[in-house]
């Protein structure tokens, strides 16, 4: 098995892992980095392409090198605005759960003073 | 391929708006709206430039970054689907800045508050996101444009800060994420098998074969996520409860529209002859089941605010019957052509008049104090011109005469008819009646004769509640695209019998199912029974579990169509 094939299998493996997580973990911080490892696993996918695809002796291609930064500084970003919302939804409700939030198609008769909090 | 003239237009229709964020956060407190405002003239006024340049050019507007061609540079594109968006986007963002000076102004005298300056600086950020998502020509910017789009679009949801707000963000921002690294993968792997991103490179290389099917289904299902087509749509409703009017009329009219942008793109520029007849069948499918889930749904809602956010989720549904019309079996690809023009020319439609129906919503709340539609009654004659809004931009919606959705159901019926799928015809009549159902509910209750004379909290402004009514009308402006672009066959004789019957149709059918499913308990027993199953199927593909595996789902179910239907 070549090493680009192996760093792919190994990104798949990540992607799983990843998503599994993201659909399974209630826990808003365990679904962000859930996110995490699926970003890792697409970056390293890339990585591996880019090794396989150089051509022009070049160790590898420069493209994909240069798309993966921009790609790791926007799951950077997302990750951040992610923590922020978390850390003040703690402060603001006491609790992270993002479970109980669906407000049922019926509302709990929606007090006239909804908009007086 | 070369810069064409005016070409710079392009990169100014992205940058201008990002400069407007970035004076805005610099200057700070009450610059931010007047700022706003500005960017949001410059910005009109470059967008009418980019559509005259283009008339003159009389095909698409180029501009390459740093005078590199693809694939080592980067190209701005703008063809006709991106002008006629940049335009409507325009139209939309200038209804909004005047309807949210009242709600977000800072009058002298009174101290600033933040919920105003994030609001003007995340209503440019949603432009010239948007923006960038119309003109780019690659799918790396685009994945970076979706980003920006997200990161510009949660703030949104939560600007009064509130618990559940903030709850309702994160989940949104949760689900994006997940849909933008599934499009991000795919985009990986077409750089893997094509060695390209640039879309009019791939879309000469890419051919049927796994690599390009796992990246269509993968980018496919990602951008669904994002645009909250049934079942992959757990953010919306609770983004909408809690978000004030002029930031759902953003989310709903605009954010949306980028995503689905992205997926018209996919399909109809990238990967043409890789999508298969089963495939495009499925997306339609998906918008046939929101249309009617969501209407139902819409129906058994008490808030106002909450009935619109199902039926922007209805309509969303509506924006994708094109996929199967456009299918030409014949050639075995996709191909634009009347489909195309019809679905764009509903996108338009409902970015306007969804816009104009949120506002004119927020303006009911604010007077009444509440939403509930129970609690409407008088209030036609307390607020008539918004009243008037909902109404014209249901009829808008509805797609009946005169309208752009009109146009837009004839051309997509004319498709229907032209390639034989005779049962999308009675999904799009279907959908017409569905959605005159909630409009015409709305209505009613709007027009009833109070019990006690109602007091209203506060008074609305009149030149915001005119600039929703110039929103909603507009929406009814598209069918002079009648007397240009289109053909004019398309309105042969408005007050033909059929036209009249097929009114009437809508009209009457909207009323009666208004009248089953509107009223709980209801007088018939069997649609308290369906309405009640659909209003718990949604609940449950809400769950996050379920939306989850549905996205696998989904995922694999588009891989499956694209190969083995083939």
């Amino acid at each position: 098995m070549s090493a680009p094939t192996l760093y792919g299998l190994c990104a798949a493996v990540l992607i799983g892992f990843g998503v599994y997580g993201l659909i399974v973990n209630p826990q808003p911080l365990r679904k962000i980095l859930a996110f995490n490892v699926v970003g890792s696993g697409v970056f390293l996918l890339f990585g591996a392409i880019a090794r396989r695809g150089a051509g022009a002796g070049f160790g590898g291609d420069p493209v994909p090198q240069a798309l993966l930064i921009t790609g790791i500084v926007v799951a950077f970003s997302a990750t951040a605005l992610a923590i922020a919302l978390l850390l003040r939804l703690h402060d603001e409700a006491g609790s992270v759960t993002l479970a109980s939030d669906v407000p049922p198609a019926v509302p709990p008769a929606v007090a006239p003073d909804a908009d007086a909090r | 391929m070369n810069t064409t003239p005016g070409g710079l237009l392009l990169v100014l229709a992205v940058l201008v708006p990002f400069v407007g964020v970035l004076c805005g956060l610099v200057l700070g407190g009450r610059n931010a709206q007047r700022i706003a405002l500005l960017t949001i003239v410059a910005g009109a006024g470059i967008a009418l430039c980019i559509t005259a340049n283009y008339l003159n050019l009389g095909g698409a507007v180029v501009y390459l970054l740093g005078g590199w061609s693809p694939p080592l540079g980067i190209a701005l594109r703008a063809d006709g689907l991106s002008v006629a968006m940049l335009v409507a986007i325009a139209v939309v963002i200038c209804g909004i800045g005047v309807y949210a000076c009242a709600d977000f102004g800072t009058p002298t005298g009174q101290r600033e508050a933040r919920a105003p300056f994030t609001f003007w600086l995340l209503l440019l950020a949603v432009w010239g996101s948007l923006n960038l998502v119309f003109v780019s020509g690659d799918l790396f910017t685009l994945y970076v444009a979706l980003e920006l789009l997200t990161f510009a679009g949660v703030p949104l949801v939560c600007l009064d800060g509130r618990g559940e707000t903030l709850r309702a963000a994160l989940r949104y921002l949760i689900f994006a994420l997940l849909g933008s690294v599934l499009y991000l993968l795919g985009a990986v792997l077409l750089y893997g098998g094509y060695g390209t991103l640039d879309i009019a490179l791939l879309a000469a290389r890419v051919h049927p074969e796994p690599v390009a099917w796992a990246a269509a289904a993968l980018m496919t299902t990602g951008l669904l996520a994002k645009t909250a087509l049934f079942p992959l749509h757990l953010w919306l409703p609770p983004a909408h409860a809690g978000a004030p009017a002029a930031a759902s009329a953003v989310l709903s009219a605009l954010v949306v529209k980028g995503s689905w942008f992205l997926v018209v793109r996919l399909w109809f520029d990238v990967m043409p002859g890789v999508v298969t007849f089963s495939s495009a069948q499925l997306l339609g499918g998906l918008g046939a089941a929101a249309i009617l889930i969501f209407s139902v749904v819409a129906l058994r809602q008490e808030r106002l605010k909450l009935l619109i956010a199902y039926s922007t989720l209805a309509q969303i549904g509506y924006l994708f019957l094109m996929f199967p019309l456009a299918f030409d079996v014949a050639a075995g690809q996709l191909d634009g052509g009347g489909a195309l023009a019809g679905g764009m020319l509903q996108a338009m439609s409902h970015a306007t008049a969804k816009a104009a129906m949120f506002m004119a919503a927020g303006s009911i709340y604010a007077a009444l104090g509440h939403d509930r539609l129970v609690g409407l009654a008088g209030i036609a004659r307390a607020l008539p011109i918004s009243v008037l809004t909902f109404g014209v931009s249901g009829i808008a919606l509805m797609g009946v005469l005169p309208s752009g959705a009109y146009l837009a159901k004839k051309l997509l019926l004319g498709a229907a008819a032209g390639s034989g799928q005779w049962w999308w015809e009675g999904v799009l009549q279907a959908g017409g009646v569905l959605t005159s159902s909630y409009v015409v509910l709305v209505l009613a209750r709007a027009l009833a004769r109070p019990g006690a004379p109602i007091q209203l909290k506060k008074s609305i402004s009149r030149v915001a509640q005119s600039a929703a009514l110039a929103l909603a009308v507009c929406s009814l402006l598209l069918a002079c695209a009648a007397l240009g672009p289109l053909p004019r066959t398309l309105i042969s004789n408005p007050l033909a019998p059929s036209e009249i019957a097929s009114l009437l149709l809508t009209v009457g059918g909207g009323g009666l199912l208004a009248f089953a499913f509107g009223t709980r308990p209801s007088r018939i027993a069997a649609a308290d029974a369906i309405g009640g199953a659909f209003v718990s199927a949604d609940g449950v593909v809400r769950r996050w579990p379920v939306a989850g595996i549905s996205l696998l789902l989904v995922a694999a179910l588009f891989g499956w169509t694209l190969v083995a239907a083939r």
